[in-house]
């Protein structure tokens, strides 16, 4: 009896992967249904192909950008829930390097901003 | 003259033994989640905000490099089709509604590719997503 388990129990053993599956989630904005948002309540994010960020029309630099996006967010303050009501957009080219993205999308969240839109690059 | 020699008994009693067995095997059975794709070669982007992901029983994989290949449970999508990416991924949701789409992308992949995959996504109301990324 004892035998059988033991085999069952290596089995299980070397099948089992305790590594567990990390990364930054993200909800996607769903289809339809625009909703119309002060527009000082949004802060845009453009990341070109080269990777430079474009906010507010002028070219900044990643640490730059962080102290900006804290800045605004405490300037507009939290809603109902606590959550900042800043929303950052997040634009890019269709060759912008994706781990340029996620550089700048790790930015932003370090920033403390929870609202975090993507919009979608333009067509080429 | 009194004294009498004691003899300790030396042997661990292995009575209870396969009920531990019993126990450890439970517990694995329990917690193992079999993988049902190996996936493409890729390098995640590393990142400050990385974070766990609690459940794995309800994600699904979408693999993609920088040569834009795609990969979903082990079968190769070509860029041409991208379009049927949607209808898969619709009918895992189908099955479990609390999926969460894990985005295996390659660091040096383009934008392009994976703004067209999230559309895709998008058509197929998975909207909750993840990045795969490291610990920076």
């Amino acid at each position: 009896m004892a035998d059988i388990a033991f085999l069952l129990l290596i089995f299980f053993l070397l099948t089992t992967t305790m590594d567990t599956d990390k990364g930054i989630p993200m909800v996607l904005p769903e289809r339809g249904g625009e909703v119309k948002i002060n527009p000082k309540n949004i802060a845009k994010i453009l990341v070109n192909a080269d990777g430079q960020i474009l906010f507010d029309n002028k070219i900044v630099g990643d640490a730059e950008l962080k102290d900006l996006l804290e800045t605004r967010i405490k300037e507009r303050g939290m809603d109902a829930d606590g959550n900042p009501k800043l929303i950052v957009s997040i634009k890019t080219d269709r060759q912008t390097d994706y781990e340029r993205y996620i550089n700048v999308l790790d930015i932003v969240k370090e920033s403390g901003a929870t609202k975090i839109s993507i919009a979608e690059p333009e067509r080429e | 003259m009194f004294q009498k020699k004691q003899k300790a008994k030396q042997d661990i009693p292995t009575s209870s033994l396969p009920d531990i067995i019993f126990l450890l095997l439970f517990f694995f059975m329990v917690s193992t989640v079999i993988k049902k794709s190996q996936g493409i070669p890729i390098v995640t982007p590393a990142a400050h905000q990385t974070k766990k992901i609690e459940s794995k029983r309800h994600l699904a994989y979408i693999w993609a490099d920088d040569e834009n290949r795609i990969s979903i449970d082990d079968k190769l999508i070509p860029v041409s089709a991208i379009g049927s990416i949607s209808g898969i991924i619709r009918e895992k949701l189908d099955q479990d509604n609390r999926l969460i789409v894990s985005l295996k992308i390659d660091k040096r992949a383009k934008m392009g590719l994976v703004t067209d995959i999230q559309e895709q996504l998008r058509d197929a109301y998975a909207v909750r997503v993840n990045y795969s990324t490291r610990f920076k």
